[in-house]
């Protein structure tokens, strides 16, 4: 199923459409106030841009830098092509360390993989412990929605319900009490867990470490109490310097939640010391390519500066109005319009390119300023390319550019089309408008066409000129 | 000055009136107006859709028949913001065109951003009767930083009341070619957009750009409102707008 055929669904779906008007404006206004807090954001966003860019210009190299130096403090550093891979080197540790249950805190390389499903299959009991995770674990593996806020598409009394079911406790209706409710049942999954997988939201060259953005706490036992932690991340997570790190925190948690600063922020390093009371045995991180390598460079390399803030798609009329599910894959929004067919394939994210109005309210916002209207527009020119837009299509627009390239044939065409419209128009009550334009039946599913004057600007400017 | 008035294919088929008073106004500005008489389209829809080499030589139409003209003036930022940000992506490998697809861009303009920064207009000759809210179009706000122009020119008319609308710089959901591909979805965030132009109370809806206006208009009728009225701003302040009032 494409976009559009499922974006149909969101927009008949009453009660996703209240949770969606409910949640829009939040992210969107928290962002606004967080960001003057910053004395020059814009040469913020600039300096992060650059700092991207300077890292991803030698990715190899701090990619290098970033394994010796996470070997050098016990860690080992793996390297999966793409989710399958992923999948393997999971179960393999699991194996390797007699695993039977792993607790999870966010990651969306897990999602891109499919790990959980290929966890399952293996006998090992996956238990996501990211409040927003855990609820659409126990939904039947519910995808998210959003990329920080995965269940952003839902209610408090679907959570409510949800819960009540599964946990077969009384339906509480308070947030508060649904989140001690969920704490509790987690409690004993924390303590244990033989494995803790983490996603990753940079990694730091200089150090070997790896930086964690999270707000529930979930993380902090995720990767501190089982004997073994797995970091799961995109090759271009990797900055050069702590320094690089601090100017991306000025950036992403305000541009992400609107906050100064996430609830909590973790820079892991190195397996537990001997001196140490706590922290992982074996640390382990799997850095994955799953198309990124392909973009390093080319005309989509951009791309990879993204810090998976979310604010494109908090953003977004299309997102705002469809929600996340919309998109098909792993990544919504304008980002994911851009991700998802590198990542899988133009041929098959045939929709995700054109399903955007090109406004341009995620360029503005993104901290790292990627031109994302411009990208989804180099995407379009590549499915012209090659041939994957219906042919109606490409042969209306060759035929009305080869018109608009020839005055006198357009003059005449349009002579004719606004005279043609204008005698749609008359109902026998107004004339104003066109209620269903037999040439155009998608602009009037669900608007009226407004009826034109009845004679172009062309024609009466030179009758105008002919009297003078 | 002498501005060569690009008149946009949109308004040349369906609201000619605009085209009118925006000549109009540029020549109330004290400035000769050309209308060379072949102008069809920037090449947007083209270059929006992935056709480069459409765009590309819809865009070379566009250079030759306004080059000679001191200034580029189109009552749309969308149209304006096509030849001042995206021309010189499509000049190609050419310098020589790059070049003059360069001078051509910097001396485009919105229609009020022209008024305002360029030619200093102060005597803005029509009136209006009555309260409007104002829709900033995603290309003149976002390419152009078209939003304090429109405002100040407004202002000098004594009879507006201008009431600022929620999410005015929000997208109408018009998009081009997206409004009917996706003809749904698109009107869905139409709709959102109506919300907020109807929450203001306001006699008009006035914008810049003539996709977005047949967009909110073709929705708020959809919608069964037929009392407000969706007026391009050149008309407004052309004074050929009926008042509400």
């Amino acid at each position: 199923m494409h976009f559009k055929a499922r974006a149909g669904q969101k927009l008949a779906d009453v009660l996703l459409q209240e949770n969606l008007g409910k949640a829009k404006s939040k992210f969107v206004g928290m962002r606004a106030k967080a960001i003057v807090e910053v004395d020059d954001f814009e040469a913020t966003r600039e300096a992060g841009k650059v700092l991207r860019n300077r890292a991803l210009d030698d990715l190899d190299l701090w990619l290098e830098q970033f394994e010796q130096q996470a070997t050098r403090r016990g860690a080992n550093v793996l390297w999966a092509r793409d989710g399958t891979e992923i999948c393997r080197l999971v179960i393999d540790i699991a194996r390797r360390h007699g695993v039977k249950k792993v607790t999870k805190s966010k990651s969306m390389l897990s999602e891109e993989a499919g790990l959980n499903l290929a966890l399952e299959a293996a006998g090992i009991q996956p238990v996501e412990t990211d409040l927003g995770e855990y609820i659409l674990q126990i939904n039947d593996n519910e995808p998210p929605s959003h990329i920080i806020a995965p269940v952003f598409h839902k209610s408090k009394e679907e959570v409510s319900a949800l819960f009540a079911r599964t946990h077969q406790r009384p339906a509480l209706t308070d947030i508060q009490a649904l989140t001690r409710e969920a704490r509790e049942v987690l409690r004993p999954h924390f303590l244990s867990a033989d494995m803790g997988i983490s996603g990753g939201n940079f990694l730091v060259a200089e150090t070997g470490s790896v930086a964690l953005v999270t707000n529930e706490g979930n993380g902090r036992m995720v990767t501190t109490l089982p004997k073994v932690h797995v970091v799961i991340t995109g090759v271009e997570k990797v900055i050069p310097t702590l320094e690089d790190l601090a100017t991306l925190m000025r950036l992403l948690p305000r541009s992400a939640t609107g906050q100064s600063i996430s609830n909590y922020f973790s820079l892991l390093t190195g397996v537990k010391k001997p001196e140490e009371s706590d922290g992982p045995e074996h640390l382990y991180f799997i850095l994955v390519d799953n198309g990124r390598a392909d973009m390093v460079g080319g005309e989509f390399a951009e791309m990879l500066r993204c810090i998976r803030c979310g604010a494109c798609m908090n953003h977004c009329p299309v997102y705002q109005t469809v929600g996340g599910h919309a998109y098909g894959w792993v990544y919504p929004g304008p980002m994911g319009s851009i991700l998802t067919p590198l990542f899988t394939g133009l041929e098959n994210a045939i929709d995700l390119p054109q399903a955007a109005t090109l406004c341009n309210q995620c360029g503005v916002v993104c901290p790292v300023k990627i031109p994302l209207p411009d990208l989804l527009r180099r995407l379009r020119e590549k499915q012209m390319e090659r041939r994957l837009r219906p042919l109606k299509e490409i042969l209306a627009l060759k035929i009305w550019a080869w018109v608009a390239r020839h005055p006198g044939l357009y003059a005449l065409g349009t002579r004719i089309a606004v005279r043609y419209l204008k005698w749609l128009a008359h109902d026998g009550v107004r004339n104003d408008r066109i209620r269903i334009l037999g040439m155009a039946t998608e602009w009037t599913r669900g608007r009226d066409f407004p009826a034109p004057e009845g004679r172009t600007f062309r024609e009466l400017y030179a009758a105008r000129k002919g009297q003078a | 000055m002498r501005v060569g008035l690009f008149v946009t294919c949109l308004v040349d088929m369906m609201r000619p009136r605009i085209g009118f008073a925006a000549l109009k106004l540029l020549e109330a500005a004290g400035c000769e107006v050309v209308v060379p008489t072949g102008q069809t389209c920037c090449g947007q829809p083209a270059y929006n859709s992935g056709d480069r080499e459409s765009a590309r030589a819809l865009a070379i139409k566009l250079l030759e028949e306004f080059e000679s003209c001191e200034y580029v003036v189109a009552p749309s930022g969308s149209c304006a913001g096509m030849i001042r940000t995206h021309y010189a992506d499509l000049a190609g490998e050419s310098e020589a065109l790059a070049r003059r697809m360069a001078a051509l861009s910097s001396r485009t303009y919105e229609l009020t951003d022209f008024l305002v920064n360029v030619a200093k207009f102060d005597k803005v000759p029509g009136d209006y009767q009555g309260s409007i809210t104002y829709h900033d179009s995603c290309s003149g706000l976002r390419e152009l930083g078209v939003k304090t122009q429109p405002r100040a020119l407004l202002a000098q008319m004594p009879g507006v009341a201008l009431h600022e609308m929620e999410g005015a710089e929000e997208c109408c959901g018009f998009g081009g070619a997206f409004s009917v591909k996706f003809g749904e979805l698109s009107a869905a965030i139409a709709e959102k957009k109506c919300d907020c132009i109807r929450a203001t109370g306001s006699d008009a809806i006035v914008g810049g750009d003539l996709g977005c206006l047949l967009n909110i208009e073709g929705k708020l009728r959809r919608m069964g409102d037929d009392e407000t009225q969706v007026l391009h701003v050149a008309e407004v302040l052309a004074g050929d707008a009926k008042g509400a009032r």
